[in-house]
């Protein structure tokens, strides 16, 4: 087990479309972070950004953007990319900077502004890029991913449409309550069904959308927050692994797995995989978690990560959700928050909010979407390029 | 009018019996696709040549979707306005590879399951004369 570091203070900026600098938003959700933890900007000797690539150079170097922004104050900087899974990055940097003794207080910063409709790459002709290349040669864009996934469980373990709808309800009902949520509002299965297919077997209202927000967390050592009176949360795990070769599941952005011919594939994939590293280093197991956040990309999605974090075997999550264990009340109610659902995706803030979730349930905090008792929590996520992301936190 | 060219130089083939050009190991006989990598993606193994070889020409539906609407540039649309496409992710062996494609023109979702053999096929890419990999179900 690894010494855990304390989440001291947690804050966000509101999910949305609102169309203005995602500077704005980062210091919002920054200064938010800095006031729970009681603890002055000046104080802080680390600030680590999670990067956004469409938002010019700033974004690029989202920590000193962020550092500049809050005034400059001689602190380390640095900024972290691994797409979807950028957030935790940064959250790692700082941790083990903290644990290494190299730092006291560190500020953690998420921020985005995204464009209307399908996330795309960047411009220009980059017949070197696969994330270029997969939109140029065959059209396959995110949904299509979440689509293929979709599928999977239909063909092999019976899924149904009406139980990826499912997911979605729950979720929106989860989120009624969640200030930070952009869409705070009952969602119907009739209404699910009847939205549009986007990418068979999915529909409009199974699949998220891209917002603009941010989320911040300042960490510190145990014994800086017991001075500070602040220990009640503590981070036991990231998981930040990769693949192990041959990583034979189809993943974003690529256009093909690897090969298996000369090595079988190992006995577990890629996403079953974050997890169980995130297990091992906190100590912990799927039974002792009080409550999940996971990457709900698509409805469907959201049922894989029950899978993959353990919480049923494969085939199995459909089960989970009609039982009612994953809705909050239930065994393990998995977000809490509305997730992305509720949210829609601001890339490098994500992974952050996930973490801002799980530590105000631990603290009691969560108002009308309160996991009673809340004891161990985990977020899970994967970002394009084989970055796992999964962060286990206890009181 | 220029001859139909393939969009991309090296990864397919354009004859009678059309197959994607892979990378194999000369060493320890990994496959790679796309045709790119000058080294060998298995870390037990050092080799830094890859040889192009071709691919199966058939394989079997890892799974598969379509796209109801159009996705953003650098995709081209065939036709104005658009119309939805299937895309299909294709297991290959022995090369034990999945490799995604457009699913041939005239075939939707409806003609595919997990499991379904499918051919590799070259049709243009868009509305101009550039061509590119597609997969079509043998009907199984």
């Amino acid at each position: 087990m690894t010494e855990p570091v304390a989440v001291i203070g947690v804050g966000m900026h509101p999910w949305g479309k609102w169309g203005r600098n995602f500077v704005g938003y980062g210091l919002t959700a920054a200064r938010a972070a800095l006031d729970d933890a009681g603890v002055a900007w000046s104080d802080i000797d680390f600030v680590v950004g999670g990067e956004t690539v469409r938002n010019g150079y700033g974004g690029y170097v989202a920590g000193s953007t962020m550092a500049r922004a809050l005034g400059w104050n001689g602190a380390r900087v640095a900024t972290c990319y691994a797409a979807c899974a950028s957030g935790s990055a940064a959250i790692e940097a700082a941790r083990t900077r903290i644990l290494a003794g190299l730092c006291d207080l560190a500020l953690v910063v998420g921020a985005d502004t995204t464009p209307k409709g399908f996330l795309a790459p960047n411009a220009g002709e980059r017949w070197d890029d696969p994330d270029w290349l997969r939109f140029r040669l065959i059209g396959a864009t995110n949904p299509a991913f979440f689509g293929m996934y979709a599928r999977r469980r239909m063909d092999l373990y019976g899924a149904d449409p009406a139980d990826f709808a499912m997911v979605k309800v729950k979720n929106a009902r989860h989120g009624l309550h969640n200030p930070n949520a952009r869409y705070r509002g009952e969602v119907t299965a009739e209404e699910v069904a009847a939205s549009p297919v986007v990418c068979d077997p999915l529909r409009l209202l199974d699949i998220c959308a891209t917002s603009d927000g941010a989320a911040a967390v300042v960490l510190s050592s145990i014994d800086t927050a017991r001075r500070l009176g602040r220990g009640d949360v503590r981070i036991r795990a990231v998981s930040t692994v990769t693949p192990r070769f041959p990583n034979t599941a189809l993943d974003l952005p690529d256009i093909a797995t690897d090969s298996a011919a000369s090595v079988a594939a190992p006995d577990q994939g890629f996403r079953p995989s974050i997890a169980s590293a995130a297990y091992e280093e906190a100590g912990v197991g799927p039974d002792d978690l009080s409550l999940a956040e996971v990457y709900d990309l698509s409805t469907a999605l959201e049922l894989d990560w029950y899978e993959d974090i353990g919480l049923c075997a494969p085939g199995e999550a459909e089960k989970l959700l009609h039982a009612g264990d994953t809705t909050l009340g239930g065994r393990i109610p998995v977000n809490p928050s509305g997730g992305l659902a509720c949210f829609g995706e601001a890339v490098p803030a994500q992974a952050i909010a996930q973490v801002c979730e799980v530590t105000w349930q631990l603290r009691g905090q969560a108002g009308a979407r309160q996991v009673e008792g809340a004891q161990v929590g985990l977020t899970i996520n994967q970002g394009l390029f084989g970055h796992g992301s999964c962060v286990i936190l206890s009181r | 009018m220029t001859e139909a060219a393939p969009v991309i130089d090296g990864w397919f083939t354009t004859d009678s019996q059309p197959a994607l050009i892979g990378r194999r190991c000369p060493e320890c006989g990994t496959y790679q696709f796309p045709p790119t990598g000058e080294w060998c993606p298995n870390p037990a193994c050092l080799s830094a040549v890859m040889v192009d070889t071709p691919l199966s020409r058939r394989g079997r539906v890892w799974s598969y979707t379509d796209a109801q609407y159009k996705p953003p540039p650098p995709f081209v649309a065939a036709t104005e306005p658009f119309e939805p496409f299937a895309i299909a992710a294709v297991e290959l062996r022995p090369e034990n590879i999945v490799i995604l494609g457009q699913v041939a023109s005239g075939y939707g979702v409806a003609d595919l399951h997990v499991g379904a053999e499918v051919e590799l096929v070259i049709e243009p890419i868009d509305g101009s004369r550039a061509l590119v990999w597609k997969w079509r179900p043998c009907g199984d």
